[in-house]
């Protein structure tokens, strides 16, 4: 008997499916129940994790391919400027570039989101308002995380009253490698209540966890706590977003999904300069996860300088030539 | 497969590529007409003629293997070793140089993606250049005494799967050791050992040393047989193995086969299915699974059967089939006519057999040789299509429960070439692996290769080794006291 398969079947059930109701809820009844269950999560080959993600970036996407990943590279950017030098004005300054990326172009698509320290985020807010661009806010004592839960849960409360409408929190990385898997996922919980209605990023920063076994368990801890994306790292840390970590992450939004029914976002950040990293990032998505993720509300791509890069590749598709940096703003 | 994000095609340039519309025999180091009536080669995936390829006769195998013996006794037996690695060396260099030239027509010919030609075929061919350049000065420390001797003229036939890689393996090694060279390729994939030969002139390798002629299996019977052939190596069919096994027994010639393959992939309920599935893909489906140590069987504990083969659907589902000089290309064409019509009989034999087919909704184009990624479940050791080899993109899904079970079921094969093992427990690799009657085995991994690994096979996959040092042992005589 011969079956063809369904192509839109990319993303669909890999482990057999849940029963009615949460599957997961008695995981985390207990420090050893979910380690059991962390550490029983199919484990990842380093070897062949790198070269699947190598092959990928080795696709070669063209002309009107490559228009379309451009601007939706655009369309998922958080603009971010996380320093200690940050300002009002320089924060209403990535705003402007935000909606408007493109002055000379007003095709070209605003960024998803403006990604700031909590402090700032009234300052984003105001000036992004009826844009429909988010705020995003770092928090939980960024980037290192080592605070006390109240300090940290203040921080959260902070950046939503100040307008952040999406929270980048950091998880606990000491209590995740010395095996905490219950604190590291009740703190998450805690925060997600503390965001209210805003969206909850979780950063596991991979740079600091290093193995691939440990980003599969840690996007499964976000995930069980309730995260609405994951994402790889803060940007202070090398090595940030790679590839095969995306890949890892991608797998695990996947298998969630198939598991609960719930979607989870994925955002690498930190370590994406150009255009050639912007759409390899998409093709990853595509191949791994497909179209139900190619887009802002699911996949997002956390950088600073990245923006001008695919500014400038989009002008060349469309004159045919390369232009230069001050046909690009300065950020 | 459809998708908001649709790759524009990405094709490599032709224009690299200067295809004349005829080639010669390569002998002495000339270009010289065949006397046989001169055969077409075609792109598999177009069906057009790329060229006339002239077919040597016995009268013409005697003139090359006259030539070769020439070259062995005046110029490249007496060389310095030395000397003789640094015309390896250059060799190698000017393949990687001509490596875009090598991958485009190599596409053209074979029907492969440019993505493997391109990352596999060509690269590697110039690392077994490399690697055997090396040992030319060096053999006295191969183990084999303190000064093996090269057997004379190796008279070598090689098939049509991978045909510039499967060239560099036989020729490298024999050129390091100091033998020359009368190389048969395959009757359908002709014309990269033609532009090989180009490199031998470009190269000022001694006329002789390798001498190349083209034609089909009378041909190669005429290098086979042919008196003053001293060593005999071959790649392909176990049917053409076992004929020229025959046709050298009771002779002076050496001989090694390295034939075909039924290998068992085996993943184990701890298996990182994610990178095994992955691995189960390039196992059976790269270079359409026309690879003799293709992974064609696929155990899988039953315990995760449902899992794997879900996602392995999944994953078929996203290979690009179509025209293999497009860069993202994943499954190009097959070889040939012949070759298509046996993968179809054998896939239908294991439908009637009561397998379950499974294919992705793929669009074939309308001409040359096409045949999509498939994968059979509920198949049982008895059907054809776990026993035969397909040599195509066919991949047979059998469950076992424990690892004995396991390993009885690999092993309960004619064949013995290639193996895979996936798990996370590196104990359990290493003990199987022992049991396990295959040539080569990979854990967590498939398909990899590398000059410096050894490849060959138990039982009907052949005998001898290629590549590392266990492979010059094919082409030295021991001087061991």
């Amino acid at each position: 008997m011969t079956h063809v398969l369904d192509p839109g079947t990319l993303a669909a059930g890999t482990r057999p499916g849940p029963g009615p109701g949460t599957p997961f809820d008695d995981v985390t009844r207990s420090d050893a129940a979910l380690r059991a269950f962390l550490h029983g999560l199919s484990g990842v080959d380093q070897v062949g994790a790198e070269q699947r993600a190598a092959t990928l970036g080795t696709r070669s996407i063209k002309t009107t391919a490559k228009a379309w990943a451009i601007d939706t590279a655009i369309a998922m950017i958080d603009l971010t400027t996380l320093e200690g030098a940050d300002t009002p004005g320089k924060v209403r300054s990535l705003a402007a570039k935000a909606r408007r990326p493109d002055p000379t172009d007003p095709s070209c698509p605003a960024v998803a989101a403006v990604c700031v320290y909590g402090d700032l985020a009234g300052v984003a807010r105001e000036a992004l308002e009826g844009t429909g661009i988010h705020v995003a806010a770092v928090a939980t004592a960024f980037p290192s995380g080592r605070a006390s839960r109240e300090v940290k849960l203040a921080d959260v409360r902070d950046a939503v009253a100040n307008g952040a409408d999406e929270i980048d929190m950091v998880i606990d990385r000491g209590a995740f490698l010395s095996g905490r898997y219950l604190e590291v996922f009740e703190e998450i919980v805690a925060v997600k209540e503390a965001c209210g209605g805003a969206h909850l990023k979780v950063i596991l920063e991979t740079g600091e966890l290093v193995t691939y076994d440990n980003a599969r368990r840690a996007s499964w801890l976000a995930m069980l706590a309730g995260a609405d994306f994951i994402k790889t790292s803060t940007g202070k840390i090398s090595p940030a977003a790679t590839l095969p970590v995306c890949l890892v992450m991608l797998e695990a939004v996947r298998d969630f999904r198939a598991a609960t029914g719930t979607q989870v976002g994925v955002k690498p950040a930190g370590g994406i300069r150009t255009t050639k990293d912007a759409v390899k990032h998409l093709v990853l998505v595509n191949e791994t996860v497909g179209a139900d993720w190619l887009s802002p509300d699911w996949f997002r791509l956390g950088a600073s300088s990245l923006l001008n890069d695919l500014l400038l590749q989009r002008q060349k598709l469309r004159t045919g030539h390369y232009s230069g940096p001050d046909h690009v703003s300065v950020d | 497969m459809s998708s908001i994000f649709e790759y524009a095609p990405a094709p490599e340039s032709r224009s690299i590529v200067d295809v004349a519309p005829s080639y010669g025999l390569f002998v002495d180091g000339e270009f010289v007409d065949g006397s046989g009536e001169a055969m077409k080669t075609v792109n598999p995936a177009t069906e057009e003629v790329l060229s006339e390829i002239a077919v040597g006769t016995e009268a013409d195998v005697d003139r090359a293997v006259k030539a070769a013996r020439r070259a062995f006794t005046r110029v490249w037996g007496p060389m310095r070793p030395a000397d003789r690695g640094k015309y390896l060396f250059r060799i190698a260099r000017i393949l990687q140089e001509r490596a875009r030239e090598f991958a485009v027509l190599e596409s053209l010919d074979n029907g492969k993606p440019i993505r493997e030609s391109r990352d596999v075929d060509v690269p590697l061919a110039a690392a077994h250049f490399f690697y055997h350049a090396g040992w030319a000065d060096k053999l006295a420390h191969a183990g084999l005494g303190p000064d093996p001797r090269p057997h004379g003229v190796a008279g070598q036939v090689i098939p049509w799967n991978f045909p510039l890689l499967m060239l560099a393996w036989k020729v490298a090694p024999a050129l390091a050791t100091g033998n020359t060279v009368v190389l048969k390729p395959a009757e359908t994939t002709p014309l990269t050992a033609l532009l090989f030969a180009e490199v031998c002139r470009q190269a000022d390798l001694p006329p002789g040393v390798v001498n190349i002629v083209t034609g089909a299996g009378d041909t190669g019977r005429a290098v086979v047989e042919h008196d003053d052939v001293d060593k005999v190596a071959f790649t392909g069919s176990t049917e053409v193995g076992r004929s020229i096994a025959r046709a050298v027994a009771g002779t002076r010639k050496v001989l090694t086969l390295e034939l075909g393959g039924k290998a068992a992939n085996i993943v184990f309920d701890d298996a990182p299915i994610d990178q095994a599935v992955e691995g189960i893909v390039r196992g059976i489906f790269f270079n359409q699974g026309h690879v003799c140590c293709a992974g064609s069987r696929l155990l899988v504990q039953e315990s995760v059967h449902d899992e794997v083969i879900a996602s392995l659907q999944r994953r078929i589902g996203t290979l690009r089939v179509g025209d293999p000089l497009d860069k993202n290309t994943d499954i190009g064409a097959i070889n040939s006519a012949e070759q298509l019509a046996r993968i179809r009989e054998l896939s239908d034999i294991g439908e009637a057999e009561g397998a379950h087919r499974w294919q992705p909704a793929c669009e074939l184009p309308d001409r040359g040789f096409w045949f999509p990624p498939t994968v059979f479940t509920d198949v049982s050791p008895a059907h054809r299509i776990a026993r035969d080899e397909v040599f195509g993109p066919v991949l047979s899904v059998l469950t076992f429960r424990t690892p004995d079970e396991a390993v009885a079921k690999a092993n309960n094969s004619t064949y013995g070439l290639s193996a895979g093992i996936w798990t996370e427990k590196g104990s359990r690799i290493l003990a199987i692996a022992d049991r396990l009657r295959a040539g080569v085995v990979w854990g967590n991994t498939f398909n990899q290769f590398d000059p410096t690994s050894p490849f060959g096979g138990y039982k009907q996959s052949g005998y001898g080794r290629e590549g590392g040092r266990h492979g010059l042992a094919a082409y030295l005589r021991s001087t061991h006291p």
